[in-house]
């Protein structure tokens, strides 16, 4: 368990002030690390039960953030009863993830679910009689949280932490079986497959640190696509989402040419929506593009809306479309839902979990296609914050994990021995382990008994 | 006719390794204890490997020894052949191992358990153990009654034994002893978790038979390390070890008889383990491998008699021999035993607590592979522990717990109770997340401390043991305050080590921090050196090398700890928990665990079960302290 933890302390939605709370022994020298005071004077000699205004900036490269007013409360006066400072800034997702950010840059752990209440009770700071209803939010937060991460570990991310978790297991087992069975005919890890294999997890560890940083997800929302063949109502749906006529809607098929972008708070999260050009083959060099491009789009997406017109067969292009959506995280949009059907769906239903049939143009369906969206992203039935911090978990979880996957090549390139090369590596693994709740030294002596041929 | 034949505090079931180490704690104790055995010849016997030590066991070893145990010294007695394994692998993993005279280290051990004052060494089969007025009673095959307050089990492969060779099978224990087949009756009868677990051994060939122009030898260590740190016996290598290999043909007729194998024909139900597969295994595992190593060990000096590492088999004796005699140097073997598999009951280790005492039978314990573990150090290991807290419960004193971060034992104690085992369960450096502090050079440093709290090191041992740290301490002092100055004999001596001259002065504690550099090299320029012992200066020199990777492993360690330190009363119902899940609930009642800590590492128990029950305990702390 961490000493200082940092949360977004009020319910996301669209109140004008939310708090990112900060709770420890360390909250004010933390805090002071990404506050500058208008008046100058430092956070960290502030008396507990003030208040200072100031500038929240980047502790990496003083980059102001947010305008913010700092509460200072001092242990045991506080809610938690350890040392608070509490960051008020301006409501917007968006930048109250990007303060919570800087926290956590400067040194604060992710919290817990029901930390702050957790320890609030722990420190005496809350009567007897609340200790059952506490253990109860604890618990159903808890689950919630580990179902999320299990929604989420279903997804591409999981598959990505996945195998970095697989490849490290690997050479840990392999170092492991060569320290304990020295006499058994184990090849030795030379020293340069080992380098590489490390610098090789290493630069994937910070793709996937880059690609998934939730506050750049935030405040740049999720790559979304809505792709379809021609004239199935991608513009239309473009248009319902954002709630205005972003996109042409003619019924000549290709009038899309170019791609629209739109940013749409849905579901709880901001959706950053391409509609892109119909995928078809065309002679069109202007179109040609278009489709290229949309099909560059696909592939960077992080979430495809597929739309499907349910009043015509599926084509070869549909099937094409289905098919790259299994396994990535998309959403089958049905629409045209007032016309006759004439569509098997039994291809989209296969290949793609989530779906929503609706009826673009008169907005019918809205709310299935949210829920639908929410349960793609792993973000349903949760408050908005939620998910976040689940993400927030992994991202700290990654973060260690890169951060001893370079220990452990620093170890290596500096002549340390096998050893201390091998402790980096395992609390690498024990890191991205903790996601699933998994140990990191089962996985390992499991891994030196089946892959290795051992024993007396 | 039942007579009584007299009351003990402690009474061990077992001398084998595990019953020797906990006989002999208990009696250190200052308990009145007995212990049992089937076959007063075979106190310690080793019915397989003839060696002590090796990966994480040789750590074990050094660890029984700091804390008192007999089993450094009884082995540093008799070795035949010593080394330390990876040894270019770093301390943390550097592994002592050593061949071992079988009968004179069983000799050895019986005569210490005979002259321990406080100690009855007897022969006896034990065929029944129950509870009475607040007393063990156990009866002896000649119907003689003991009682005792607290009892051991330690009854290794001999519970239940039963030996399968081939299409033969037998109720037996190891070596062709007594079965302990009435003991298993009565335990089941308690209503122990029993299950059932195999091992198997190889076959032991006649030295005279052998080629050994066609095998190569293995020399042991030229500088031996003992395995005592406070006993120190002249050791010399006396008998070398040789390496062989199976090969195709081998293999051929294995595979061609497979089906007369009882593990392949269904026989054995019993879970063998995954580290000590039989020959059979492996050439059906890991069929794309040409060939095996196969270890050729003496038993001992008064004897012939060789054993095969890397050959356990449950084949038939005629299969045995025939591919026994593929083998080079071996092509007119005589067996003198053959190689069979052994199948005995054991306990599910999570009946345990941490004390080894059982949750649901007050007084009674278990060690060594009646817990589910193998190999001779992971008994014996158990064995001390076991004999302690049974000792310390006749006394009044609460357990002797061992935990994760403190030494392999409560590594291995802490996995078995905590996780269980589907298969016999062997230590392995892997195991512990502890390695870089929990070295086998350091042992005494971490241990003997604990061991002269509970009363197992003498004056003598502890003079010796405060004398070595107090060297130490001085000496790294004395590296940090050494400048040496930058001269060209000293940068010509880096350089060649393959590490950056020096511009300006620098102390011996920097110039040791850098990998290529070691005490040896700086030998010519740090002329102010005191006459140290190696044990002294390894230790200087991996505390500065190993710094940050050993003050990272201690932060580790005391995040660890905080949860380790809140206690989980015994009382607590854990399904009328709010808000503890079902699936912890249910796991938290039966693994019933001693701390938050032991909780966390249940499989199965979320970080918000574990934010539950610290809070559950503060509110019932509050409820014990405020009458309202």
């Amino acid at each position: 368990m961490a000493d200082t933890i940092a949360a977004v302390a009020t319910p996301a939605g669209e109140g004008s002030i939310s708090v990112v709370r900060i709770s420890g022994s360390r909250a004010r020298e933390i805090a002071s690390l990404i506050f500058r005071a208008s008046s100058g004077r430092p956070l960290s000699e502030a008396s507990g039960y003030t208040a200072m205004h100031g500038m929240v900036c980047d502790p990496a490269d003083g980059t102001p953030v947010d305008e913010a007013v700092a509460l200072i409360f001092r242990a045991p006066h506080s809610y938690t009863g350890e040392d608070v400072v509490e960051l008020s800034c301006h409501g917007g997702q968006a930048v109250t993830r990007g303060v919570l950010r800087c926290a956590l840059d400067a040194g604060a752990s992710p919290a817990q679910a029901g930390e702050f209440t957790r320890r609030a009770f722990l420190n005496g700071k809350m009567d007897l009689a609340q200790a059952e209803s506490v253990m109860q939010l604890i618990s159903a937060q808890g689950q919630a949280a580990a179902r999320a991460a299990l929604g989420t570990l279903g997804g591409r991310l999981s598959r990505e932490i996945g195998s970095v978790r697989d490849r490290l297991i690997a050479l840990a087992a392999h170092l492991a079986a060569f320290a304990d069975y020295p006499e058994e005919e184990i090849p030795a890890l030379s020293p340069q497959e080992a380098l590489l294999t490390l610098e090789d997890l290493l630069t994937e560890l910070d793709r996937l640190l880059d690609r998934f940083d939730t506050g750049r997800l935030i405040r740049e929302g999720v790559p979304t696509v809505i792709a379809g063949r021609p004239n199935v109502g991608k513009s239309a749906l473009m248009n319902l989402l954002s709630g205005e006529e972003r996109s042409i809607v003619t019924d000549i098929a290709g009038t899309t040419r170019d791609i629209v972008e739109e940013t749409v708070q849905t579901a709880g999260v901001t959706l950053r929506l391409a509609d892109t050009a119909g995928l078809r083959e065309t002679s069109d060099p202007v179109e040609r593009i278009g489709v290229d491009r949309a099909r560059g789009r696909l592939e960077a997406a992080q979430l495809i809306l597929a739309v499907f017109d349910r009043s015509r067969p599926l084509d070869a292009e549909d099937l094409r479309l289905i098919d790259f959506c299994a396994g990535r995280t998309a959403v089958a949009v049905i629409n045209k839902s007032d016309l006759a059907p004439a569509i098997d769906l039994t291809p989209i239903r296969e290949k793609i979990p989530h779906r929503a049939e609706i009826c673009a143009t008169d907005g019918t369906g809205a709310d299935a296609l949210e829920q639908a969206i929410a349960q793609a992203l792993g973000t349903a039935g949760f408050d908005a914050s939620a998910p976040l911090l689940i993400s927030d978990r992994q991202r700290d979880c990654c973060l260690r994990a890169r951060d001893a996957v370079r220990d452990s090549l620093d170890a290596l390139t500096n002549g340390v021995t096998l050893d201390a090369v091998t402790v980096c590596i395992q609390d690498a693994l024990s890191a991205l382990m903790e996601l699933t709740g998994e140990r990191a030294g089962d996985a390992v002596v499991d891994a030196v008994f089946s892959k290795f041929c051992v024993g007396k | 006719m039942e007579f009584f034949a007299g009351k003990f505090d402690v009474a061990v079931i077992g001398a084998g390794h595990a019953g020797i180490e906990a006989g002999l704690a208990a009696a250190r104790l200052g308990a009145k204890t007995a212990v049992f055995t089937i076959n007063l010849d075979w106190v310690g016997n080793m019915p397989c490997n003839p060696s002590i030590g090796g990966t994480s066991k040789g750590h074990l070893v050094r660890e029984i020894d700091a804390l008192g145990g007999q089993m450094g010294v009884a082995a540093d007695r008799n070795t035949l052949q010593s080394r330390m394994l990876n040894l270019s692998k770093g301390p943390a993993v550097h592994s002592l191992r050593a061949q071992i005279d079988r009968r004179a280290y069983s000799a050895e051990m019986k005569n210490t358990l005979e002259n321990t004052p406080g100690l009855t060494l007897k022969q006896a089969e034990i065929v029944d153990l129950r509870q009475s007025g607040g007393c063990w009673e156990l009866r002896t095959r000649l119907e003689e009654v003991y009682s005792a307050q607290a009892v051991i089990l330690a009854t290794g492969t001999f519970l239940a034994g039963r030996v399968y060779i081939g299409d033969v099978s037998y109720e037996s224990g190891p070596d062709g002893m007594f079965p302990a087949t009435a003991l298993a009756q009565s335990l089941r009868a308690l209503n122990i978790p029993v299950r059932r677990f195999k091992t198997g051994t190889p076959a032991r060939v006649n030295a005279n038979s052998i080629d050994f122009s066609k095998v190569e030898e293995q020399p042991g260590d030229a500088r031996i390390v003992p395995f005592s740190f406070y006993e120190k016996t002249e050791i010399e290598n006396r008998r070398p070890c040789y390496i062989t290999y199976t090969n195709q043909e081998t293999k051929e007729i294995i595979l061609s008889n497979l089906h007369r194998s009882p593990l392949y024909g269904g026989k054995i139900e019993g879970v063998g383990p995954r580290y000590c597969p039989s020959i059979e295994d492996k050439i059906v595992r890991f069929s794309e491998k040409e060939r095996h190593q196969v270890f050729i060990e003496p038993c001992g000096l008064n004897t012939s008699e060789m054993y095969l590492q890397g050959l356990s088999s449950s084949l038939p004796v005629d299969v045995q021999l025939a591919f026994l005699r593929t083998i080079p140097g071996l092509e007119h073997a005589q067996v003198m035993r053959p190689a069979y598999a052994i199948e005995y009951d054991c306990v599910d280790p999570l009946a345990l607590r941490p004390s080894l005492e059982f949750l649901d039978f007050d007084g009674l314990f278990g060690a060594g592979q009646f817990n589910g573990s193998s190999g001779y150090e992971e008994a014996a290991a158990q064995g001390l522990i076991a004999g302690i807290n049974a000792a310390r419960k006749v006394q009044g004193k609460k357990p002797f717990i061992l935990d994760r971060a403190s030494s392999y034992i409560g590594t291995l104690i802490d996995d078995l109770v905590t996780k269980g085992c589907s298969d016999p369960y062997r230590m392995m450096t892997s195991r512990s997340e502890y390695r870089l502090v929990l070295r086998q050079d350091n042992a005494d440093l971490r241990l003997t401390p604990l061991g002269r709290e509970i009363g197992l090191i003498s004056d003598q041992k502890w003079e010796h043991f405060l004398q070595k740290r107090d060297q130490i301490e001085q000496e790294a002092l004395r590296v940090n305050q050494t400048v040496l100055s930058p001269t060209p004999a000293l940068n010509a001596a880096l350089e060649r080590a393959g590490t950056a001259p020096v511009q300006s002065g620098v102390t011996v504690a920097e110039l040791l921090r850098r990998p290529q550099v070691d005490y040896q090299l700086l030998e010519p320029f740090d002329t102010q050196r005191p006459d140290l012992p190696e044990e002294i200066t390894e230790q200087v020199q991996i505390q500065l090398k190993y710094a940050g990777y050993i003050k990272r492993q201690e932060a580790q360690i005391a995040e660890m700890r905080r949860l380790e330190v809140q206690a989980l009363p015994r009382t607590i119902d854990y399904t009328q928990v709010t808000g503890l899940r079902l699936e912890a609930a249910e796991k938290l009642s039966r693994i019933r665990p001693e701390n938050v800590g032991q909780a966390s590492r249940i499989s199965g128990v979320t970080p918000a079960d574990v934010s539950v029950l610290l809070i559950y305990l503060r509110a019932n702390r509050n409820e014990q302290e405020d009458p309202t």
